[in-house]
């Protein structure tokens, strides 16, 4: 019996140490981060003794970013892109959820298949043509090419539509018997039921075009219309030598999305775990 | 018989009202998803066949385009690489994936915790990742390296040189391990919470130990987990751009570092060859579309037995 327990501590201490070493491996990279953000250049790569506070801390690198490029312009130009893009998400998203899921209407199938076929279709398959319409259209280097190019997506259709076929259709019939028109079940019902789903998609996309930078590489040329993920490239590429700062950039630029997850965690832990158990 | 038809007028009446009621929900997202996306796809299948540079008028080819891809050494190149680096990552981040969620389903404090820190990479972006994995791995003075020469005594010509040559292929599995084990963890640990605890039960009585009990309960019950994985990571794993670039150090790659949505972005923005870069994207298309076809296919078979 003794043994079985003992068995059973040591099973567990080995768990607990492989899943020490998973964080070590996956957090290690963050503390260099921090830890090179308030060094000199000579200190960062100073490995014997490797020290991760230096003894005169470079706080001065948090402050020298705002002033060498414009980095509170890319910070204003990316919030003002992800606010726009997700809240554009979430309303037309959930709003043809509710159709596709609770509405009768001819073309209902065909329409819905449309968007499905297209949920695994790479963007970079098309985003050449759709380059080209957006010059057509005069939106090249525009803020508004890139919400337009991200605040109509398949996948939060779909996402919203899975959430609203689990809440029963009896539910809606309750309320257009009552006399509620589909405008009134939409938002006094449907939505404030769907917070667990509108709370999954916020996440999504705010981390997707906080981060994105395929798209702003290929629309956004004019220095002042940049977001932070190519400004800080341009950034890195101009200073390459200037490790501490470039650090601090980084570190100032994970911090907004950090919040945002560290903040919503739940809904995106759970929002990747239903939309991959039910595939 | 009149008033049969007056009934009927008014049922269409009704229909038509309900019509107009669910189009214009729907019609917010689909007007902004035709044109942006819809339309676009369907130009891309037409460019693909055209001599175009964006700006004179587009000329038909045929399948020139294709021909030319197939004769192009950089094109062939970066279709290898990112065969290499989809079959080098995709196994890869399963099994570590699938391992860490076993690790992380046992009754263990902490997993909450565990689970957040985890997805960090995944939520990171990519320009502040990528650099500081280039300085962890820096040739000379990155701390890898200095490891691998002063712990394991690496002769110093010998040290990996992680961002340039073949090892580039390496490094870019090696990152996006790390860069997505905790995303893939969630959905295999969704997965495991599925599995009824009666099946292991009955496995016990039968005898079974550890190994078994993963080869003939866990595997083929985590199956549908496993298809959907297999095919996002896959098509993820194809569209590789942001990490190639940034990891391989700017836009202008070399052949060993050339990735196959790298090669599309090159031929279109830096070279204007419209139509080209077109069918590569097409052949893009085509390869996720195979990827998709088989595991329906593969799963299909499963679910038959």
């Amino acid at each position: 019996m003794k043994s079985m327990t003992e068995k059973r501590k040591m099973g567990k201490a080995v768990i607990y140490l492989l899943l020490l070493i998973v964080v070590l491996i996956t957090v290690l990279p963050f503390v260099w981060m921090l830890s090179a953000s308030i060094k000199s250049d000579r200190e960062v790569f100073q490995m014997n003794p490797f020290v991760l506070i230096p003894q005169e801390p470079h706080w001065d690198n948090y402050m020298k970013v705002w002033t060498k490029i414009p980095f509170a312009v890319f910070i204003k130009n990316t919030v003002i892109l992800t606010v726009v893009v997700t809240i554009l998400q979430l309303f037309t998203s959930s709003f043809a959820a509710y159709a596709f899921a609770k509405l009768e209407f001819s073309g209902k199938k065909q329409l819905f298949l449309a968007y499905i076929s297209t949920i695994a279709m790479p963007w970079q398959v098309y985003m050449v043509p759709q380059f080209l319409m957006m010059r057509r259209m005069g939106l090249n280097d525009t803020l508004l090419a890139m919400v337009v190019l991200q605040a109509f997506s398949a996948f939060g259709v779909f996402l919203m539509r899975q959430f609203y076929m689990g809440i029963p259709d009896s539910l809606c019939e309750a309320a257009r018997i009552d006399g509620m028109n589909e405008f009134k079940i939409y938002a006094n019902i449907m939505l404030p039921l769907s917070k667990p789903a509108l709370a999954t998609l916020t996440i999504f996309t705010f981390v997707a075009t906080w981060n994105d930078y395929l798209g702003p590489t290929i629309y956004l040329k004019s220095e002042m219309k940049k977001t932070i993920q190519i400004g800080l490239q341009r950034f890195i590429g101009q200073y390459s030598s200037e490790y501490g700062l470039i650090m601090a950039g980084s570190v100032i630029s994970l911090i907004p999305v950090l919040i945002v997850f560290l903040l919503l965690q739940k809904y995106f832990v759970e929002g990747i775990a239903t939309s991959g158990v039910k595939g | 018989m009149a008033k049969n038809t007056e009934l009927s007028a008014a049922a269409k009446k009704r229909n038509r009202r309900k019509n107009l009621v669910a189009y214009a929900f729907i019609a917010p997202n689909f007007i902004g998803f035709a044109v942006f996306t819809m339309i676009p796809i369907v130009v891309a299948f037409g460019m693909a066949f055209c001599n175009w540079d964006g700006n004179n008028a587009p000329q038909f080819t045929g399948l020139k385009n294709f021909i030319d891809l197939f004769q192009d050494t950089f094109f062939l190149n970066s279709l290898v690489n990112t065969f290499l680096y989809s079959i080098g990552t995709v196994p890869l981040t399963i099994a570590v994936a699938l391992g860490l969620a076993i690790l992380l389903n046992q009754k263990i404090r902490g997993r909450g915790v565990f689970r957040a820190i985890s997805c960090f990479p995944y939520v990171s972006s990519i320009i502040a990742v990528t650099t500081v994995w280039r300085m962890i791995f820096h040739s000379s003075k990155g701390p890898v390296n200095n490891i691998l020469y002063n712990a394991f005594h690496v002769p110093k010509d010998d040290l990996p040189q992680w961002f340039t040559g073949h090892l580039i292929i390496l490094s870019y599995i090696l990152f996006s391990l790390w860069k997505s084990m905790g995303y893939y963890m969630v959905i295999y640990l969704a997965g495991l919470q599925g599995i009824s605890g009666e099946l292991y039960e009955a496995s016990d009585l039968d005898g079974a130990n550890v190994w078994q009990k993963f080869r003939y309960v866990t595997w083929p019950q985590l199956r549908p987990t496993t298809f959907f994985v297999v095919i996002i990571m896959t098509i993820g794993c194809f569209k590789i751009y942001d990490t190639a670039v940034l990891l391989a150090g700017g836009s202008n790659m070399s052949t060993s570092a050339m990735v196959l949505v790298a090669f599309i972005y090159q031929e279109a923005f830096t070279k204007w060859n419209m139509g080209y870069a077109s069918a590569a994207a097409i052949i893009l298309f085509l390869i996720v579309l195979a990827v998709t076809l088989f595991q329906f296919k593969n799963e299909s078979k499963y679910a038959n037995d």
